[in-house]
Order: structure tokens, then C-alpha cells, then sequence
């Protein structure tokens, strides 16, 4: 089984209007290589599913986003995204904003594929009235608890990033959080494994144990080798966060020009690997 | 006894909001509740537990705000075990708030209308389901009629009054238990459940509190007067939580 593919094809099988899920934390560990080539396409009113960081960001910023399901958008050393804030302010996206545990369940009833799974979380706060789809059930035995139905969040496809895997699929995190990727993969329909570095299967217990293959085959469809796929987020043990970069994106989101120039060098290219030569060239 | 300083004051506050916590996780979200509740382990709560910030529980006690010297890992606590354990119900989180009324309802989602808000805060995060299944407290660094309001803009964290419209069995873990901020301690042990003074911070008076508060709180004859930093509280602060002190640069007067 060989499932190398490239940031190109994988990507060319989005089609506007359709739901993606984006793995990783915040500014942690996130496909920010596939989050690139999508900013090259002509893709827009996405929704987008994300424990979200700089990938929601950029989205909003280039007006690829109609609708966001989140708990959050964060850049870690920056609480509060600030491209997504703007985007939030101009009332350009639709917001799904949920408690970051419904959000699990919501990606875990998908990959589990049931309608919704139950949980005490949400009842009582506004989590209810902004998003007014959501409904409650009543548990059928003697207790009658109220709960949320927290419905399944189905995903189109998904993209996640990891620090190694095998060209069949296999992925595996080093790092201290596997976060929720595979739920992301078990959720979607179409699933995109980009790693730092593709190794031989047999070599894939040489820098982790077994309990860190978090990922197995079955759960992927293709595979992307993207050396520092994840810049400007942080992909522990092979690099941390560039908090120049980032801080220098951050920013972007107050100043015009500056988000001009920001684009022009870093955004507006014909490759990822035009990119990592922009970055090498800074 | 020694000198010591409002934000002194505020991280032993902070501490004694833990106390009785025993074997549970712990989450002092904010460098204040993380400098609190570490006085809390290595004073009067040995047991609770802690972790690094990452997903990692630590046995020992680090100073904030440096990189980690001789941690001492006792057990990994990735996001999905910490939802797993709040579900479960053994934690106790101190999160910030940007807005915090009378029943002690907390925003941290946005400012005016959430389809266009004023300004989009940090999101709803874990507030919603926090206050659900667990005791869940609030630190407060900048005590204002802007952030103890009457009425909050978006419900992050349920408050009492929200919580009374479930049913018993949707609020049986719901517990709000103290407010601190850099004034005061606050909590909800009234009858329904409003905001009650505790304390005051040594320098404030009870109507520095009123003033500074946009609801009128619940005060009970003599409010006391904050417990001060013992000496062996004071070194331990200075010398193994916060060498740094970080600590005065949160607290405004």
C-alpha cells in the first residue's frame, strides 16, 4: 500500500461549500503546509471544524471561511487569534462556537457514527442560544436527566499533520499531545496525513513506542511528506513554535500594508517548497 | 512578620480556595491561580495534583514563569484525560473572566452581540461544561464596575440563576466556589445564591469594594479582613514559587 500523495492532489479534491477538519491545538502541531496550498486555490464558503489556531486564521483572513465550529481560536502565546477576532468583529463568518468538550463528542459521535452522544456540558449557558440547533434529550431510564444531544459533526475531509509515518499511512506523534487527530480521521470521509518525515514501517518504533502510532492505514487515505509542514505552529521534539513569525503575523491583523507585504512574500507563491525557501531567505 | 504585598495576599486567597481539594486535578488557569495553587500543594493541600502546562502531571513544584529545571513527571494528562477527568468530576479549575455577575454567570466569549460582538474575547473554551461538572472558581486581577457587572453579555460559565432553571439532576454537580479578586474574596453561601463578601484585601475597605462593583453584593455585618501570608507562606513564595515576582506585575493597587 502506497499512499504518497502531494499537497497539489490532495487539496484539489476540495470543492467549495464543503465541511473540513483541521487536526492539531491552537498553534500546535497543525497542517499549516495543506493550510497553504488551500489559500493558492479558489476555494471559498467552507466550513471549517478546528481546535483552532493560525490555520482559522489565515482562512478568515483570505475569506475562504462561511462558517467555523470551534471552542476557541488561539495562538497559545497569543490568547486570542487576532486575525480570527477581526473576522469575528465584521460578522463575515458564521460562528459555531461550542465548550471544547462538546466539541469531542461532536467529532466522536461522527466517528462513531451516531446521531449525537449525550453530555451534561453546555446545559444552562449560551453555548444553547447561539447555536440554536442544538437540542436536548431526556435519559429513558428512572434518572429522566436532561442532557445535550451534542450531534455528530460529519467531515468531508480531514487534514492532519504528524512527526513521522510510513507511506501506507501509519502516523505517529513524538510530541506530548496526540490532541484529537484521530477523531478528525474517524469523523471524515476523506483523510490527509501530512508528517515531517516518511519512514520505512519497520522504523517507525525507533524513535517512539508503540503507543505513540496514534494513527493506523485504515484510518487514512493519503500521506504527504511536508519537512516543517507545520511552521509557524510548533511540532515537538523536531522544532518549537517560530515566535518571530508568528508575532509577525499576529501583526498583520492591524495593519493593512503590513498584511500586504506578509501576504506578498509568504502567502501568495507557487509551493509549499517556495515557501520554506521564503522562510530559509528571511 | 514580615512585609508583604497585595499580590501576597491575593496568591494565599487564591490557595485557600483549594483547600479540602485533596486527590483531584487541579487547574489554576493565569499566573496568579498557578502561583496559588502551588502554595497550596506545598503548604496546607500536599495531595492535589498539578501539571506542567502541557499534558504531563507533575509531582514536584517548579517556579512560574521559567522553563521547567527538575520536573518530576507522575502521569501524562493530555486534553482528551483532562476532559475525561472534568467529566468525571474530580477537578477544581480557576479560570479568568471578563465579566462576572451577581450569581456568578462568567463571560469570557465576547462583548455585546455574539453574531457581530463588540469584541470577540477567547471563546466559550471549557467554561460551559467546567461549571456543569465540577467546582469551578474565578481569579480576578483588575476588580471594576466593567467586570463584576450585573448583567453578563454571553454566559460562558453557568451561574447560579441559570442553574436553578435545570432540573436537580442536571445542577447536582454545579458549584461556583469563590470569587477572588485583587480586592477581595467573594461567594455564593446566601440563600439564592448572590455574590457575598468574604473578605478584603488589608487596604481596602468594604466600600472600595461596592464602588468598584457593579451590583450591590451581600454583606454581612463586619466583613474580615483577608488572611495575611504567614513568614513560612512568604519565603516559600518568594523563594520556590515566584523568585521572579511576576506576581506584583498582575495586580493593579
Amino acid at each position: 500500500m502506497d499512499k504518497r500523495t502531494t499537497l497539489v492532489e490532495a487539496v484539489s479534491e476540495l470543492r467549495s461549500g464543503m465541511t473540513i477538519g483541521i487536526g492539531g491545538w491552537g498553534s500546535r502541531r497543525k497542517p499549516m503546509a495543506v493550510v497553504r496550498e488551500i489559500l493558492r486555490r479558489d476555494l471559498k464558503d467552507l466550513t471549517v471544524v478546528s481546535y483552532g489556531g493560525p490555520d482559522v486564521g489565515l482562512l478568515c483572513a483570505l475569506g475562504r471561511v462561511k462558517r467555523l465550529i470551534y471552542g476557541f481560536v488561539s495562538l497559545d502565546s497569543i490568547p486570542l487569534e487576532p486575525h480570527f477576532r477581526k473576522a469575528r468583529q465584521s460578522g463575515s463568518i458564521e460562528a459555531w462556537e461550542m465548550d471544547e468538550g462538546m466539541f469531542q463528542w461532536g467529532l466522536y459521535a461522527a466517528a462513531l457514527r451516531l446521531p449525537f452522544l449525550p453530555t451534561r456540558s453546555g446545559l444552562g449557558s449560551d453555548v444553547m442560544s447561539v447555536n440554536p440547533y442544538l437540542k436536548t434529550v431526556c435519559s429513558p431510564y428512572e434518572d429522566g436527566e436532561e442532557l445535550v444531544a451534542m450531534p455528530a459533526i460529519e467531515l468531508d475531509v480531514a487534514f492532519v499533520h504528524m512527526n513521522r509515518a510510513d507511506s501506507g499511512g501509519n502516523g505517529q506523534f513524538l510530541g506530548p499531545d496526540p490532541f484529537f487527530d484521530d477523531l478528525f480521521c474517524k469523523a471524515a470521509k476523506r483523510r490527509f496525513l501530512t508528517c515531517e518525515k516518511l519512514v520505512p514501517t519497520e522504523k517507525l518504533l525507533n524513535e517512539g513506542s508503540v503507543q505513540t502510532l496514534k494513527l493506523n492505514r485504515s484510518m487514512v487515505d493519503g500521506v504527504i511528506e511536508t519537512p516543517n509542514g507545520a511552521h509557524f505552529t510548533e511540532c515537538p521534539p523536531d522544532y518549537e513554535r517560530d515566535e518571530a513569525f508568528q508575532r509577525e503575523y499576529a501583526a498583520t491583523a492591524k495593519d493593512a500594508e503590513a498584511w500586504e507585504a506578509f501576504k506578498a512574500r509568504y502567502l501568495d507563491l507557487e509551493s509549499e517548497s517556495a515557501y520554506q525557501e521564503a522562510l530559509a531567505a528571511r | 512578620m514580615s512585609e508583604f504585598s497585595r499580590a501576597d495576599v491575593c496568591a494565599v486567597a487564591v490557595a485557600e480556595t483549594f483547600r479540602g481539594d485533596g486527590e483531584i486535578l487541579v487547574s489554576p488557569i493565569g499566573l496568579l491561580p498557578q502561583v496559588g495553587a502551588k502554595l497550596a500543594k506545598l503548604s496546607f493541600e500536599p495531595e492535589i495534583l498539578l501539571t506542567d502546562g502541557v499534558a504531563s502531571l507533575l509531582a514536584n513544584v517548579e517556579p512560574v514563569g521559567a522553563p521547567l529545571a527538575n520536573p518530576v513527571y507522575e502521569g501524562w494528562m493530555p486534553y482528551r484525560l483532562v476532559f475525561d477527568t472534568l467529566w468525571s468530576g474530580s477537578r477544581h479549575v480557576m479560570m479568568g473572566a471578563t465579566q462576572v455577575d451577581r450569581y456568578g454567570n462568567q463571560n469570557i466569549a465576547a462583548i455585546g452581540d455574539f453574531a457581530k460582538p463588540k469584541a470577540q474575547l477567547l471563546g466559550m473554551r471549557g467554561a460551559p461544561g467546567n461549571t456543569l461538572n465540577h467546582p469551578t472558581s474565578y481569579w480576578v486581577p483588575n476588580h471594576s464596575p466593567k467586570v463584576f457587572v450585573e448583567k453578563v453579555d454571553v454566559v460562558s460559565g453557568v451561574g447560579y440563576d441559570r442553574a436553578a432553571q435545570l432540573s436537580a439532576a442536571s445542577r447536582r454537580f454545579h458549584e461556583i466556589r469563590r470569587v477572588v479578586s485583587n480586592l477581595g474574596v467573594f461567594d455564593f453561601e446566601t440563600p439564592d445564591h448572590q455574590m457575598r463578601l468574604v473578605s478584603v484585601h488589608p487596604g481596602v475597605s468594604v466600600a472600595d469594594v461596592q464602588e468598584n462593583t457593579g451590583f450591590e453584593l451581600v454583606v454581612e455585618g463586619d466583613v474580615p479582613e483577608s488572611r495575611t501570608p504567614s513568614d513560612e507562606e512568604l519565603s516559600l513564595l518568594r523563594e520556590r514559587i515566584d523568585p521572579q515576582g511576576l506576581r506584583e506585575k498582575e495586580i493593579r493597587g
